[in-house]
């Protein structure tokens, strides 16, 4: 398939491997974190790290959105599919992940509540055409990828009329996430993860564009570049960045030209821009409350924000007892780090939403088997 | 959560904004709601449902010939 295989191909990944070994220099580590789970999903499947000279490192990072959800928002799910009686539509990478009291929306499906997985937000409208008298919900969750459709579905439901679509919206913002973690006081003073450099997001910056990074790499001082999903992305990215660090650059990149600009895509921000607006807070999973990290949808749009529409209070919920899942996102912990994993922890029964997700650094250590040896 | 994979447009429908898409054997109706401008034979970049933008054969090839000149 176009664009796929060939930055897939063997020959050019020996090639960028030889490249990198030759430009490290030993006497320094070289810790990259990846902040979406996509690469880290790419790193373990081709396995990347092991063409990678051993002070070169991958720290994996929060960027999957369903495994920094916090329990208490799936728990507002399952209120609304229970006892709001609503249809409720999501993305299937949601449904499996552990809600309070060992439940899950697959779990209340089961029991009757009418949760349905859709493939598109253009589905969760048509539930809600060919079904006027039931209310339709749709849980948007995703980073700014994922939210231009939500966006689109909210002005379509608008522009139609129809008065039984809306949406509960945990759209979420990489830039803001990537500053919290460069502000930890883990990296900040403890010095107990070290990062020293960022792959950017791919399909983020496709709607966002490389802008909004430059803020931070000039105030941090860490270089970023934006790098395509596919391996040989990742290590022609990784090459970029060791050139930076030997250079004592700290420039934002773009080593995935062909889908990501500057400015990014335009139309879609100003989509998003027309329906939602900035939360002054929302609450990630092992990042804890971050300020201006995620959206809300505006209040000339309020008729099909679900948190208007339905009682939706904010449920304090703790992790189960003994998941590393909040440090493994912040990249403090690995997944062989902690107890449960492997042991009661697996993607065919996960305690931890890093093990749901197979974008999640547990699922990425388990499917792909490399913490074996 | 953000994959998406890069699709060719092999049918346009200007009157609903959609396009067929060709992914290998596999096509797919798609929402152009969030690209402007496309063309039969383009590649856009498919995510879940939608189209988030068109792929850059120059640039991918650029990409390409750099993964092929690194270390010389």
């Amino acid at each position: 398939m176009k664009y796929i295989e060939e930055f897939r191909r063997h020959d050019l990944a020996q090639h960028l491997a030889a490249a990198i070994e030759k430009e490290v220099k030993p006497d320094r580590g070289y810790h990259l974190m990846e902040f979406c789970g996509g690469h880290t999903h790419a790193i373990f499947r081709y396995g990347v790290q092991d063409l990678m000279p051993p002070n070169v490192s991958f720290v994996h990072g929060p960027g999957c959105p369903v495994c920094v959800l916090p329990i208490g928002r799936i728990d507002n799910g399952i209120q609304l599919a229970l006892e709001q009686e609503v249809i409720l539509c999501t993305y299937g990478d949601l449904l499996r992940v552990p809600a309070s009291g060992r439940k899950s929306l697959l779990k209340v499906k089961a029991e009757g509540a009418d949760v349905r997985m859709v493939y598109s937000t253009q589905d969760a409208l048509r539930i809600a055409r060919e079904n006027p008298e039931r209310e339709v919900v749709f849980f948007a969750i995703g980073f700014e990828t994922t939210t231009p459709p939500t966006a689109v579905a909210i002005k379509q439901a608008h522009a139609e009329g129809l008065k039984n679509f809306s949406v509960f919206c945990n759209h979420v913002l990489t830039p803001a996430a990537i500053q919290n973690i460069l502000e930890s006081p883990e990296v900040r003073e403890m010095g107990s993860v070290s990062i020293d450099g960022f792959f950017g997001p791919s399909h983020v910056s496709s709607i966002i564009g490389s802008q909004p990074y430059e803020f931070f790499a000039e105030e941090f001082q860490r270089p970023v570049v934006i790098a395509g999903f596919e391996p040989l992305d990742v290590m022609q990215s990784a090459l970029m960045l060791v050139r930076q660090l030997n250079e004592g650059r700290h420039e934002v990149e773009n080593e995935y030209t062909r889908v990501v600009s500057r400015e990014g895509n335009r139309k879609a921000q100003a989509l998003v821009a027309e329906v939602m607006e900035l939360r002054r807070s929302f609450e990630w999973r092992g990042l804890g409350l971050v300020p201006y990290s995620a959206l809300q949808i505006k209040k000339t749009y309020a008729r099909f924000d679900a948190e208007k529409r339905f009682q939706v209070p904010a449920i304090q919920a703790s992790d189960v007892k003994g998941c590393e899942c909040p440090r493994i996102l912040r990249g403090v912990k690995k997944p062989t780090d902690c107890k449960l994993f492997g042991t009661v922890c697996t993607p065919e029964n996960p305690m931890g939403s890093c093990m749901v997700s197979s974008e999640g650094a547990c699922a990425a250590y388990w499917s792909y088997g490399r913490f074996r040896h | 959560m953000c994959l998406a994979l890069p699709a060719k447009v092999v049918a346009i429908d200007e009157q609903n904004d959609m396009a067929t898409v060709a992914l290998g054997e596999v096509r797919k109706d798609v929402s152009l709601a969030l690209v402007d401008g496309v063309q039969l034979g383009d590649f856009l970049l498919i995510h879940v449902g939608y189209a988030l933008n068109k792929v850059s054969p120059e640039e991918a090839e650029r990409t390409l010939r750099l993964f092929a000149e690194a270390g010389l």
